[in-house]
This record gives structure tokens, C-alpha cells and sequence, in this order.
């Protein structure tokens, strides 16, 4: 009974019951939240939270796949994207569970540091009254003085590091070890926290961008220059570091046997670059696995492929599209797709779409690619004129035609119209419409940029996390307590062990100790 | 000798371990029927006309024989493993030699399972002297097995040189730790799985192989041993040297691809087991349920993903294995 239960009860005001009650809800709302099985429920649901974003292709990882995705997907797909499945690990309920776990390991961590701190000069505690009540204890009768078995106990444990209790203890030694281990413990997850606040830095003030760039064409880092360019959501575009590159040289090792015979093995890029306007200019080797930092910014090489070199003469004889046009790889031979438009082509608009081989090869008539390697270029060419579509408004790939106002141009026996060229030879197209040539074939590299602040601080911390969780895992926080009884016929030794961390054989401990124990009196 | 050569020799060895590893299962096999016998002759009939065991100080000639047979066929069981764990061995280094130039024996599915397979046996032996682990050799030994026939008949690749991505050093980082771990989160899914098992089984009378498992108690512990050994490993692989890694390859440490998300669920899913073990209502069979579930969404990851996803780009899964290629998407024009 406490003295408060014996108080004669007091009427409370009502408003007043109602604060407190609306105040326990709170206090039990944040007890619950913190608690450890709150904490293990958070994270199931975050396992199971992060399972669809594998399944159904993410717009912020592959946005190609999940545009395809959502074309043979027609009644998912709206229900899908009000759940934002397409961008779940950027949606506001995935957001919401991490949240909850990071306000769930404040409210447990931080108490937790501060019991830590005060506990830190603590002593062991004394030995509890009963010891043989504990799990793990055992007793033996010797001749010896209890005293001398008390000092040997003490030397016995000091020297196993363990701390011991200094204050009056009655005839018992009291001794704790393993004080890292909730070091360790605190360490880890503050650490997870420092690996949240840089993982949100990149994806907040961070960009990624690619592009393809044909060789010999300069790359000046601005915005308008990518290809695809998905920044953070604070991304501040005027703080884009301002260098320029030209890719001068590409080389490719070609693997000329074995099962992968044809496919490339080694890529190297000479780049030449400026840090800015003004600055001087260096050369660096970009190649995969090797990426090049300017700045705080990264370069990488992650593909490469061909751009045809292809000349549109119209009608009236003038040039109506030339250049290299980069053609999309199907495979790792570089048989590749592509599409050239002449928009301005007169009479009318010309498109030309087909594919290119590097090392063409005509197999008891079947065209084939043997390899990679551009042995022996050619492109075949199918040929549409009319209205290409351009001007409906709405945006289109570069890398697809649309032919759905076109007309596809047939030979003279009534089939498709197909030009096959190789490099220098030129085609002319039938009713006077002009004329295609396939200059020469140069490479292109797809380079992807990408500015990632935050991540030594999110390496930081999980190399924190990894030794904190070592401490935590791997040291063995256990009390130890050794009494001594003298009786009639010789001194009653007790011993007991408590393991803390839960993961120990206190009973292999407790063996050995009261082996070493009678040992030394041997 | 020549690649080729060091091609064929792999293959074989792959073959030999299975039969050697077939040989030591059944092995096993003599060795548990021997242990049912055995109870079987223990058991006398009572007064009350139950089944009571019969004293261990009547010793009996033929129990003493068929104790005999256990112990002799328990430790040719474990020769035999010890063996086929060694040709096994012998096949990841003759395929790491087939291949021109020489590498790590890991570089497509066939040889992750060939080598993580590996690993889960060489686990068990190392193992199962300190934690008296020998019960679980039936189990373990088929497991390998399995997955071994999985390997041959469905994975299979011919070696081929490294796709220029996986050409780091990281690979041997990245790759040794996430198979150790492996490893030892297999073993660990096991005595789980036992514990389970054992634990459904109640007060039933402890015969045959299940006399031999340890107590639900030290199940727990050894399955925590094994688990908080993988564990850090495990946060190594896949949240130190994988991020590291993809960004030089990749441009991105962490891209939320396939391989990654299953990854992080994995080490999600054993923190909560590490948790559980702590937590009243949880630890002990909850727990045990996890580890298997960790267990699952590890071999789903390391397996079972490719096949759900393309959009990987651990590209080691499908024979584009070079650096991607894909198209740079919406572009603006006209
Ligand atoms: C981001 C989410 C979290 C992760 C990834 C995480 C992970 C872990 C891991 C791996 C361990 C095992 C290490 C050990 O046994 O000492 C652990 C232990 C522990 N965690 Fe967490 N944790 C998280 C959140 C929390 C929260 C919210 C709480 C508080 C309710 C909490 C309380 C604890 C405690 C008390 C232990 C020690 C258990 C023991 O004594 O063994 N954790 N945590």
C-alpha cells in the first residue's frame, strides 16, 4: 500500500479528468510506439512494404519498362498509380512506415543513451540474497579460509576484466562485464539513423542524368544536354557544376572466340574535359568500374553502341538531314534499331527506319550479324514519306517513327522497299523523292551523370552501424557473483552467472569459473 | 592443361561431389534406421502393460550393435561429406581456371550456386564438431544435393570471361561475404526449421533421429549463434561493399533494383528476427518462424527473383551480360 492510495479520494473536476485521460492516451500512444514490439511489427511492414517496388517495374529505376509496363496493363494501371506503385519507395505510405520506425528508435535510443550514460560509473550490483535461485549457479564445500577464497575470486575475475563492485557486499564478490555491448547496441542504431540523413540527402539534393553522346561531340553540363535527367526533389539546377567533355576515342576489346565470341569484353573512353569556362583542359580514361569525379559530380560508362552516318538528299536536291544518328542495340552483338527523320525534306517529309549490322554477313540469303566488332557495316533501310507526325503536339522519342500518316515506299517488284548500304554507297529513291547515303559509322558512349551529396555520410554510418552492431552481437555482457559461508566443517563457496545478451552458455561460464577456482588451490 | 580441359574436369568433379555427397546421404540413411532399431530394443514392456523405456544400465547385445552401426555409420556419413565437400572444392577451382583469364569461380547463377552450395556444406563440417551439429547432416547433405541438380540441369553456362562490370575486385569482396552469409543463414534456417519441427512435436517420445536434436533450448541458441555470425556479414555484403561497388559500376549506390530490394528485405526480415529473440511473445517460436522466413526471402533473392524480374541489373542472370545498353528514353523532338 502507498501512502497516496490511503488519502481520502479527492473530486476532480471533470474538465481535468478529461486532460488527463486525453494525456495517458498520449503517454500509452508513445509507450506503444516505442516499445520493442512495435518496433519488430515496423519492420515486417517495411519488408513487406518494399515487395511490390520488385515486382512491378519502377518509373524512377527503369521508366522505359514501366511505361511498357503500363501499356499491357490497362485496368491495373490506374489503381496502380493512385498507390503509387510505380514509385514506391518514393511514395508517401512508404515514407510513412520509415518515418514511424525513425520516431520509434528516437524514442527508444535516446532514453536508452541516457540510462547508458548515468549507468556508466554504476557498480555491479550486489549478489542477490538467494543465489541458487538464479538459472545458472553452483556451490562447492573447501577446506579453505572463506577469505582467501573471496581474494582469489576477486584476483580470478579482474583479471577476466570484469568490473567489481566496491561497496560493502557482505562475504560476496559482485562483478559485471560486457559494458560495450549496450555501446555497441546504441551505436548501431543511432548509425541507422546517420545512414537515413545522407540516403535523403542524395535523393533530395542529388541528380541523375544520362545521355548519348556520339564521339567527338562535346558535352557541356547543363540540363538541356541530357537525355534523361531525374533530379531530387530540392535539386537546385543553377548549382550544376559547369564542365564540358568530348569523348576523343573509344576502344573495345573484342572477345574473337569462345562461347561469347562476337560480344565485347573490355570498353575504354579517352575523354578530354574542363572543369569550367577558363579552366584548363585534362584528359582521363573513363571505362566501366572506373568512373571519373569532377567536382563533386560523376562520370560513368555504362554502354556504348553505333551511329550511322547518314545523308537525306530530298527532291530538290538539297541536304535535308545528315549526321550521326545513333542506333539502339537489340543485344550484346550491337545488332541495332534506329530511325532517321527528315522533317523538312521537300516535297514531302522523309523517314527512314531499319536496323544496323557491324559485321554483316548474307548466310544462304538470310541476313545475319556476326559480332559486334563493325567488320562489315551495313544498314538496311525501309523508307516512309507523308507526314511524319511531328507536329501534333505532343512529344516523340527520337529512336521511333511514326508512320501512321506515312506511306511506305515499295521496289519495283511491289514489296517493301528495303536499302542495304554499306559505308559510302548511296541509294536513290524512286519517284524523284531524292536520295540516302551512309557516310561513314562512328560510336557512341551513353554516359551517365549523376551527383550523389550525402554518400560519405551514408558510408560513414553504415561502417558505424556494422561496428556497432559487432559490439553488440559479439560481447558478452553477463554478472558474475561468488559468496563465500563458513560453516563447522569447511567454507561453502556459491557461485552463480546472469547472461544479459541472451545468446550465451552461462553454464560453460560458470564450469569454468569454478574450475579456475579450485583450481589454483590445487 | 587447357581451358578446356580444366572445363571438362569441373563438370566431372560436379558429378563425382553428387554422387560422393548421394553416398554420404545414404549413409545417413543406415544410420537413422540403425537409431530406430535401436529404441525399438530399448523399449520393454511395463507393468501396467505401457511401453516404458528400458534401463540404459541393462545392456543388451544387440542394441550394443546397432549402436555400433550408428556411431560407424554416423562417421563414415561425415567422411563422406568431408569428401565430397573436397571434390566439390576442387570443381569451383578447376571452373575458376577453366575460364581465359583465370578468375573467381562466380560469375553467373550456375557458379553462385555451385559455390554457395559449397560454402553450406564446408559450414557444416566446420561446425558440426563445436555445436555437436551431426544430426543435421541428412538434412544438409540433401540440400546441397538438390541444389546442385538445380544447377546442372538448369543453370548451367559454359564458362565465359567476366562481363566487363562484374571485372572488380569488388566482386571478390562483395561476392565471398554475401556467400559466407549465405551460408550460415541456410544452416541457420535449418536448426530453425528443427526447432519448429521439434517443438510441434510436444512431449512425443524423443526416438530415432529426433533424440539426437538438441533441446528446444540450445536449438534456439545455436540457431542465434549462427544467425548474429551471418548477420554482420550479411549488413557487409549488401550495405557496405554492394552500394560501394555499384557506384563505380552503376553510377548509383543504391537504385532500389530487384537484387537490392530483396536484399534489404532479407536483412529487414533477420534484424526483426534479431529483435524478436529480445522481445516477450516473440522469441522462441515467432523467431524461429522468422529465421525460416529470412531463410526463404534469401534463396528468393539469390534464385527466384530473376525470374519474376527483368529489370535487374545484376545482369548475371541473363546472358546479356554486358554493360547495359538501353536507350536513353524521352527525348524531346519536333
Ligand atoms: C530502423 C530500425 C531498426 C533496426 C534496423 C534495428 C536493428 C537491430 C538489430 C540488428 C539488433 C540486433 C543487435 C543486438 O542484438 O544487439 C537490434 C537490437 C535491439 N534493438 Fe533494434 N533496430 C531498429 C529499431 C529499433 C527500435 C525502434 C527499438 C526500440 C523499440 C529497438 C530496440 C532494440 C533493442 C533494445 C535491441 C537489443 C536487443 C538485445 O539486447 O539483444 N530497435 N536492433
Amino acid at each position: 500500500m502507498t501512502a497516496t492510495e490511503t488519502r481520502p479520494p479527492r473530486p476532480a473536476p471533470e474538465r481535468r479528468s478529461g486532460e488527463l485521460t486525453l494525456r495517458e492516451l498520449l503517454r500509452w500512444t508513445w509507450r506503444q510506439l516505442t516499445s520493442m514490439r512495435t518496433a519488430l511489427i515496423l519492420l515486417l511492414v517495411l519488408a513487406l512494404a518494399a515487395v511490390p517496388g520488385s515486382l512491378v517495374p519502377q518509373e524512377r529505376v527503369d521508366s522505359l519498362k514501366a511505361s511498357q509496363w503500363k501499356d499491357a496493363h490497362e485496368t491495373l494501371t490506374p489503381i496502380y498509380e493512385k498507390l503509387g506503385i510505380f514509385n514506391v519507395y518514393g511514395s508517401a505510405w512508404f515514407a510513412a512506415i520509415y518515418l514511424l520506425l525513425v520516431v520509434s528508435l528516437l524514442g527508444c535510443i535516446v532514453p536508452r543513451t541516457f540510462v547508458y550514460a548515468r549507468g556508466l560509473r554504476a557498480q555491479p550490483p550486489a549478489a542477490p540474497r538467494n543465489l541458487s535461485r538464479l538459472p545458472s549457479h553452483a556451490a562447492y564445500s573447501t577446506a579453505e579460509p572463506a577469505d582467501v577464497v573471496l581474494e582469489r575470486a576477486r584476483r580470478l575475475l579482474r583479471r577476466k576484466r570484469y568490473r567489481l563492485r566496491r561497496e560493502p557486499d557482505g562475504p560476496a564478490v559482485s562483478a559485471e562485464r560486457g559494458y560495450l555491448r549496450e555501446l555497441g547496441n546504441l551505436v548501431f542504431h543511432l548509425a541507422v539513423l546517420v545512414v537515413l540523413v545522407g540516403f535523403a540527402t542524395g535523393t533530395l539534393f542529388g541528380f541523375k542524368g544520362g545521355v548519348i553522346l556520339v564521339q567527338g561531340l562535346p558535352f557541356a553540363n547543363s540540363l538541356t544536354q541530357y537525355d534523361d535527367f531525374v533530379p531530387g526533389t530540392l535539386f537546385d539546377v543553377d548549382g550544376m557544376d559547369p564542365f564540358t567533355f568530348t569523348v576523343d576515342d573509344f576502344d573495345v576489346e573484342w572477345l574473337t572466340s569462345g562461347p561469347r565470341a562476337g560480344m565485347a569484353r573490355g570498353f575504354s573512353a579517352d575523354l578530354t574535359y574542363t572543369e569550367g569556362p577558363g579552366e584548363p583542359e585534362k584528359s582521363y580514361d573513363l571505362r566501366v568500374n572506373h568512373p571519373l569525379t569532377i567536382d563533386g559530380t560523376e562520370l560513368f560508362l555504362i554502354g556504348h553502341g553505333y551511329a550511322p552516318v547518314i545523308t537525306v538528299r530530298d527532291g530538290d536536291g538539297n541536304v535535308a538531314a545528315s549526321g550521326p544518328v545513333p542506333f539502339l542495340p537489340t543485344g550484346p552483338d550491337l545488332f541495332s534499331f534506329g530511325v532517321v527523320k527528315a522533317p523538312f525534306a521537300e516535297p514531302s517529309q522523309i523517314g527512314l527506319q531499319g536496323f544496323f549490322y557491324p559485321t554483316f554477313a548474307n548466310v544462304d540469303g538470310t541476313p545475319v550479324n556476326l559480332g559486334g566488332n563493325d567488320v562489315n557495316p551495313l544498314v538496311s533501310l525501309t523508307v516512309f514519306t507523308g507526314d511524319l507526325n511531328l507536329g501534333s503536339g505532343s512529344s516523340q522519342s527520337v529512336y521511333t517513327l511514326d508512320t501512321s500518316r506515312a506511306t511506305e515506299l515499295k521496289g519495283p517488284d511491289g514489296k517493301t522497299l528495303r536499302l542495304n548500304l554499306s559505308p559510302g554507297e548511296t541509294a536513290e529513291l524512286p519517284d524523284g523523292l531524292g536520295s540516302v547515303t551512309f557516310d561513314e559509322v562512328v560510336s557512341w558512349q551513353r554516359i551517365q551523370i549523376s551527383h550523389t551529396p550525402g554518400k560519405n555520410v551514408a558510408l560513414l554510418g553504415v561502417v558505424l552501424a556494422l561496428l556497432g552492431l559487432m559490439g553488440s552481437l559479439f560481447i558478452r555482457s553477463r554478472r558474475v557473483w561468488v559468496r563465500v559461508t563458513e560453516g563447522s566443517d569447511g567454507t561453502l563457496v556459491e557461485v552463480a552467472a546472469l547472461d544479459r545478451s541472451g545468446g550465451a552458455d552461462t553454464d560453460a561460464v560458470l564450469s569454468g569459473l569454478v574450475a579456475d577456482l579450485q583450481e589454483e588451490h590445487r | 592443361m587447357t581451358d578446356a580441359a580444366w572445363g571438362t574436369l569441373s563438370n566431372q568433379a560436379v558429378a563425382a561431389a553428387a554422387v560422393v555427397y548421394f553416398l554420404a546421404l545414404l549413409a545417413h540413411v543406415v544410420e537413422w534406421s540403425s537409431l530406430r532399431q535401436t529404441d525399438r530394443a530399448m523399449v520393454v514392456v511395463g507393468p501396467g502393460g505401457g511401453e516404458v523405456p528400458a534401463r540404459p544400465t541393462a545392456p543388451r547385445p544387440d542394441v550394443e550393435r546397432q549402436q555400433d552401426r550408428v556411431a560407424v555409420f554416423g562417421r563414415l556419413a561425415l567422411l563422406l561429406t568431408g569428401l565430397a565437400a573436397a571434390v566439390h572444392l576442387l570443381a569451383l577451382v578447376a571452373r575458376g581456371m577453366s575460364a581465359d583469364p583465370n578468375r573467381v569461380p562466380w560469375g553467373n547463377m550456375y557458379e553462385f550456386t555451385l559455390a554457395g552450395t559449397f560454402v553450406v556444406a564446408a559450414f557444416y563440417l566446420v561446425m558440426s564438431r563445436r555445436y555437436a551439429l551431426d544430426w543435421l547432416g541428412p538434412v544438409v547433405v540433401t540440400f546441397v544435393l538438390a541444389l546442385l541438380m538445380v544447377a546442372v540441369v538448369w543453370l548451367y553456362d559454359a564458362t565465359g570471361p567476366l562481363p566487363e562490370a562484374l571485372n572488380s575486385y569488388w566482386l571478390v569482396i562483395h561476392v565471398v561475404s554475401a556467400i559466407t552469409a549465405t551460408g550460415a543463414f541456410t544452416l541457420g534456417g535449418m536448426t530453425s526449421i528443427a526447432y519448429l519441427l521439434k517443438r510441434r512435436r510436444g512431449d512425443a517420445p524423443e526416438t530415432g533421429i529426433w533424440a539426437r536434436v538438441p533441446s528446444l533450448e540450445k536449438l534456439d541458441l545455436i540457431s542465434y549463434r549462427i544467425h548474429a555470425f551471418g548477420f554482420p556479414i550479411w549488413t557487409f555484403a549488401v550495405l557496405i561493399t554492394g552500394p560501394i561497388w555499384a557506384h563505380q559500376a552503376w553510377s548509383s549506390y543504391w537504385n532500389w533494383d530487384p537484387k537490392e530490394v530483396w536484399a534489404f528485405i532479407t536483412w529487414v526480415v533477420y534484424a526483426a528476427y534479431l529483435h524478436a529473440r529480445t522481445t516477450a511473445g516473440w522469441r522462441g517460436r515467432n523467431a524461429a518462424i522468422l529465421a525460416v522466413v529470412g531463410t526463404l526471402t534469401l534463396w528468393f533473392n539469390f534464385i527466384g527473383i530473376n525470374y519474376f524480374s527483368s529489370s535487374s541489373q545484376h545482369s548475371y542472370a541473363s546472358a546479356q551480360a554486358t554493360v547495359r545498353n538501353e536507350p536513353a528514353p524521352w527525348v524531346h523532338s519536333g
